[in-house]
């Protein structure tokens, strides 16, 4: 993971330049990354406004607190898409209220959990891995960790509209993401 | 060990942003001091970006246009550097902090932003100048209510019941006409009111430490009143935010 090349190294390069005021370089991690935190924004609130808003709410912030950013505890893009996760899911809960996240979760059970994953998926190789991967985790482990990432609900949230236990879930997301992490590097 | 009693096992839903305020502070303490988890949580964030990274949108130009407009007002953070090697991180602060920031302040568009940096820098100087409200922002079960104000403003109550104690900041408050000033009220199931202290023209943008011993209320009120205060409120509430789970 240190041995980064490519449009990795650059990002990683004009964030740190960034985080010391050069506002070039901000420019530059602006066209880099605000479309996959406009795309993230998009998926979690299902609204473009709200998700323009988040989405410059969330650059900004980045050239706020770029001089945080530590190259060696992860790449440029796990920082960003960190932080603009989180601003996402704070904006979701602030504008609808948790029943209401879990209802739309609802709808999408059993059936249609799977076609969410889906619908992630754009034909190119990067992706491809993603999907495949993801389909690669059983349908128990896959749901909960969806429903969290994407629609922002809480783990007990997850069980609630699960009706599974709290506990269970939890660990079904540890799980979740532990095969997850096995197959992204198994296909590295 | 059950599963429930493993304190590692909250790390993906930690991750996914997913556990709720309460948890998530706790977590953050448990992982101040594992090494094993930060490193995983490493890797995780990795995968997750994954995740992020699958699907991206055109983000239109007048976003990008305003944004990099918006930045030269914007003063940068420099980051405080630690020793990499120093175990005694106060994560659990600083994340307490942002619950209360980002409640405070989701919805904060940029041209509002030299605003909510204020209240932020308020909020870090008053943290500093307070003892008692940095123990309550890493209390274990340290709880964060948000509600909105009649006038628009948005309020945040960071309340634990281990210590007693409770914190009110607001975000968005009108300043009070002259020789007003907010006072907080500790609410009861009994509808008994108790002052909690007052909020100060000036210092509207800062948390305060509410006053006096939390006991079971169960809400937390704010009036209007005259600038030395009452004993019972003088007003109609511009807001009361419940402090339950
Ligand atoms: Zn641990």
């Amino acid at each position: 993971m240190l041995h980064r090349s490519g449009p990795e190294a650059r990002a990683e390069d004009l964030l740190a330049r960034a985080g010391r005021g050069d506002k070039d370089a901000f420019a530059g991690v602006f066209d880099i990354f605000s479309p996959v935190v406009m795309g993230l924004a998009c998926r979690i609130l299902r609204d473009p406004a709200q998700a323009e808003e988040v989405t410059q709410d969330v650059m900004i912030e980045i050239w706020r607190t770029a001089d945080r950013y530590v190259p060696e505890r992860g790449s440029a893009k796990a920082w960003v898409l960190t932080l603009a996760h989180r601003r996402a899911v704070d904006r979701v809960r602030a504008a609808q209220a948790g029943m209401e996240r879990e209802q739309r979760a609802r709808t999408l059970l059993p059936e249609g959990a799977f076609d969410v994953v889906a619908e992630v998926v754009e034909h190119h190789d990067e992706q491809r891995r993603v999907y495949r991967c993801l389909a690669s985790l059983s349908r128990s482990q896959r749901v909960p960790l969806v429903l969290a990432y994407y629609q922002g609900l809480t783990y007990l949230e997850v069980a609630h509209a699960l009706s599974a236990p709290v506990g269970t879930v939890k660990s079904r997301m540890r799980a979740a993401l532990r095969q997850l992490r096995a197959c992204m590097e198994a296909g590295r | 060990m059950t599963a429930e009693d493993d304190p590692h096992e909250a790390i993906a839903a930690y991750v996914l942003n997913a556990l709720p305020p309460a948890e998530e502070a706790a977590f953050e303490n448990h992982l101040a001091g594992c090494s094993t988890c930060t490193e995983e949580i490493t890797a995780f964030r990795e995968v997750v970006a994954e995740l992020a990274a699958a699907q991206s949108a055109p983000v239109p130009q007048h976003i990008r246009t305003t944004t990099l407009k918006a930045i030269t007002h914007i003063h940068q953070e420099s980051a405080p550097r630690p020793p990499r090697t120093a175990g005694r991180r106060r994560p659990a602060l600083v994340l307490a902090a942002s619950i209360t920031a980002a409640a405070l302040l989701a919805g904060t568009t940029a041209w509002q932003y030299t605003e909510a940096e204020h209240a932020r820098t308020q909020a870090a100087q008053a943290r500093g100048s307070s003892q008692a409200l940095t123990d309550l922002l890493v209390a274990p079960d340290v709880t964060v209510h948000t509600a909105k104000l009649t006038d628009g403003a948005r309020a945040a109550v960071t309340v634990s019941r281990g210590q007693g104690k409770a914190v009110f900041a607001a975000q968005g408050l009108p300043a009070p006409d002259e020789g007003k000033t907010y006072e907080l009220w500790y609410a009861f199931t009994t509808g008994d009111l108790h002052p909690a202290g007052l909020v100060s023209g000036d210092a509207r943008h800062a948390p305060h430490l509410l006053k006096g011993p939390l006991n079971k209320a169960v809400a937390v009120g704010i009036t209007l009143e005259p600038a030395s205060g009452s004993k019972q409120p003088t007003s109609k509430p511009l807001g009361i935010i419940p402090i339950t789970l």
